[in-house]
């Protein structure tokens, strides 16, 4: 810490003073956003980010899962320019890591790093900010629609690296961008605790997918705050099918009106694994809309949670908020906790909200072994038509065959997800 | 071909099988008629291997093995089809997907070669193109916003690229309008074949004036109560089940 602080400049000691005021310690399951997940098992751990490797020693598969335009790696939480990709950027897109532009353009961050994440109420937020070494940015000039996909991986490799990554994305009126964001590695554990500030201007157009594909071993928890403008649209999908603690967590300020919001995700989650999925979003501004739909397959003695809530303030009349939760619980032990929350202070609105819990269906299963498919092969067959579902939220095609080929692996491989580093 | 005898079934500590005997040999189409309850749909998931029966006596012999040992894939490997009079749906997997792998896993079971994807479009063309089946249902997940006639072709198209021994069509008329039957029954007949049985089961005798049995069996309170050639069937129009009730002797 004292090294990044001797050579900061002023503002940037001041935020990390406030990273560091915000955060209290780990929060606990009293806490109603924490209610269903616990860090007992990071108590242990000291949040110092892990000295950096020796870019040899980093040895890296599995990246590229989609053809990127651009890609950028992290390794425990800093940039790795010899595994990364840049290409050619449009006049006034800036794209790269953090740690170069603090050295190379702190005006450009000192404007934007920290406005738009909350660390007063946020405590794993603040303790990023406190500790964050370096991330991605991206910002894209008004009227500049960033073609291809900007392929961002964050691998953790050695023994049990902690990394506090941030992303900071600032899309400026009319502007375009993809961003997939993966996750990857971690056999030896580890803990990677990522922030994420988005903010859109007037009709920006951000999507944003997110890949947990970490070893079991693992743990992750991600916060997210997007902040849009006019007319402004996030889509967002994350495919969780590793880490043995992930937490993604997401929210949405619809701060005018014409924004429309989509928090999407499904979860593959097996062993004694654990999934959390809390997502507010806020409508502040009238004539907004969100949807989300969040799909998941349990098994063994796993556990999965969704907490979503939509919040409808008083001026946002002509709110149109959609939430539908669909869980598949394969074995006895798989536990689900699903919290849909709809808190409304406007009178003139539509919001709806759903959830099952189920196991497969045992007429559909015979009917498919009537057809000559064996069980396993069946049930396979049902839990992919059922992800499949959750899959056709995301309107990229690479993108959906990359996640579809990825939830297959989990199908077929169950335990060893694909993305493990040696 | 297949051999019933004695068959005893419950559900839930109530008999629905009597002791019922059946036999059908290779190449011919047996029609089983009767009331509503009479056991009919039980047969058919009994044959096909469906879990939650209770089988008290008796015994299935097909092609000389134990078909009640056998598990529903491998009844259907062996040539055994049902068509379903409620085919399920399956949400997000699409018709050609669902079909090429059960294709594929019969033909595995039979220990012949999957097709590729490219030999199983082929494969798929003719017949479907006969059974007015479009690629567009073919890329729609299974049975998910058919109707209910496209439903049953569906399932004639499952039956005729898995070229079973013995089909078993469980009131495969049921909820059709007379044009779709039609479409129906032509594919079924287009099936018939000297190596092929088929057990066709029905409450009325309308689906029987287009796909014309060998025999026809009446099934009431568990047991087959009468058999006889087509006209048996015309004959049970006039009549109904009535003396078939409860109580009458057989």
């Amino acid at each position: 810490m004292s090294t990044v602080t001797e050579i900061s400049p002023g503002w940037l000691t001041a935020l990390r003073e406030a990273g560091k005021a915000g955060f209290t310690g780990l929060p606990t399951q009293r806490q109603e956003a924490w209610k269903y997940t616990g860090l007992n098992k990071l108590r242990a751990l000291t949040f110092e980010p892990t000295p950096a490797v020796g870019e040899a020693s980093a040895k890296l598969a599995d990246l590229g899962a989609v053809a990127a335009a651009h890609r950028l790696v992290f390794v425990n939480g800093r940039y790795a320019a010899e595994h990364s990709d840049i290409g050619k950027l449009p006049a006034g897109v800036v794209l790269g890591s953090l740690a170069d532009m603090l050295d190379r353009q702190p005006a450009l961050l000192e404007a934007r790093l920290g406005k738009a994440l909350d660390v007063t109420h946020k405590p794993m937020a603040a303790l990023n900010t406190a500790w964050t070494l370096d991330g991605l940015v991206l910002i894209v000039p008004r009227g500049v629609a960033l073609g291809g996909n900007i392929e961002v991986v964050f691998a953790s490799v050695g023994e049990a690296p902690v990394a506090h990554p941030r992303l900071l994305v600032e899309l400026g009126d009319m502007a375009e961008a993809v961003l997939v964001e993966r996750h990857l590695g971690g056999a030896a554990g580890g803990f990677t605790n990522q922030a994420a500030e988005i903010v859109l201007g007037s009709g920006a157009n951000f999507r944003h997918y997110v890949q947990h594909a970490e070893s079991k071993a693992a743990f992750a928890v991600e916060t997210v705050t997007a902040v849009l403008a006019r007319d402004a649209v996030y889509k967002a999908f994350a495919l969780n099918a590793g880490g043995g603690l992930v937490r993604r967590e997401v929210e949405v300020q619809l701060t005018q009106p014409g924004g429309f919001a989509q928090v999407d995700g499904a979860y593959l989650v097996d062993g004694d694994r654990h999934t959390d999925t809390t997502v507010l979003i806020d409508h502040r501004a009238d004539h907004c809309s969100s949807r989300q739909t969040q799909k998941g397959v349990i098994d063994d003695d796993g556990r999965a949670v969704y907490q979503g809530k939509i919040l409808v303030r008083p001026d946002a009349q002509k709110t149109d908020g959609y939430q539908l939760s669909q869980t598949l619980l394969l074995s006895p032990q798989a536990e689900i906790d699903v919290k849909p929350e709809l808190e409304i202070h406007a009178d003139d609105v539509k919001c709806s909200h759903g959830a099952t819990v189920g196991r497969l269906d045992a007429d559909a299963l015979f009917f498919l072994r009537a057809r000559g498919i064996p069980e396993a092969e069946a049930r396979a067959l049902l839990i992919q038509g059922f992800i499949g579902g959750a899959l056709d939220e995301i309107d990229r095609d690479d993108v959906r065959e990359a996640f579809g080929l990825a939830a297959a692996n989990w199908l077929t491989g169950r335990s060893a997800p694909k993305g493990e580093i040696s | 071909m297949l051999k019933i005898e004695n068959l005893r079934v419950s559900v839930d500590g109530r008999e629905i099988l009597k002791g019922l005997s059946l036999e059908i040999p290779a190449g011919e189409v047996h029609a089983i008629m009767g009331p509503n309850g009479s056991g009919k749909s039980t047969l058919s998931y009994i044959l096909s291997g469906r879990e939650g029966y209770e089988i008290t006596g008796g015994s299935v012999t097909y092609d000389g093995k134990d078909l009640l040992a056998m598990a529903p894939e491998e009844r259907a490997a062996a040539g055994i089809f049902l068509a379903f009079q409620y085919p399920v749906e399956i949400p997000g997997v699409p018709n050609a997907t669902f079909l090429r792998t059960a294709v594929n896993a019969v033909r595995r079971g039979r220990g012949e070669k999957d097709l590729d994807a490219i030999q199983f479009m082929r494969a798929v063309k003719d017949k479907s193109k006969k059974l007015g089946i479009t690629d567009e249902m073919m890329k729609r997940a299974v049975n998910v916003g058919f109707s209910g006639g496209e439903k049953k072709r569906n399932e004639i198209l499952q039956m005729a690229m898995l070229e079973p021994k013995l089909a078993i069509l469980d009131e495969t008329d049921s909820g059709l309008d007379i044009d779709a039957l039609r479409v129906v029954a032509e594919g079924v007949n287009m099936l018939r074949d000297p190596a092929r049985s088929m057990l066709v089961i029905t409450h009325y005798q309308r689906l029987l004036q287009y796909i014309v049995p060998d025999r026809v069996h009446v099934l009431a309170h568990g047991l087959i109560r009468r058999s006889g050639g087509p006209e048996l069937a015309h004959e049970l129009e006039q009549t109904g089940y009535a003396e078939f009730a409860e109580g009458q002797a057989a």
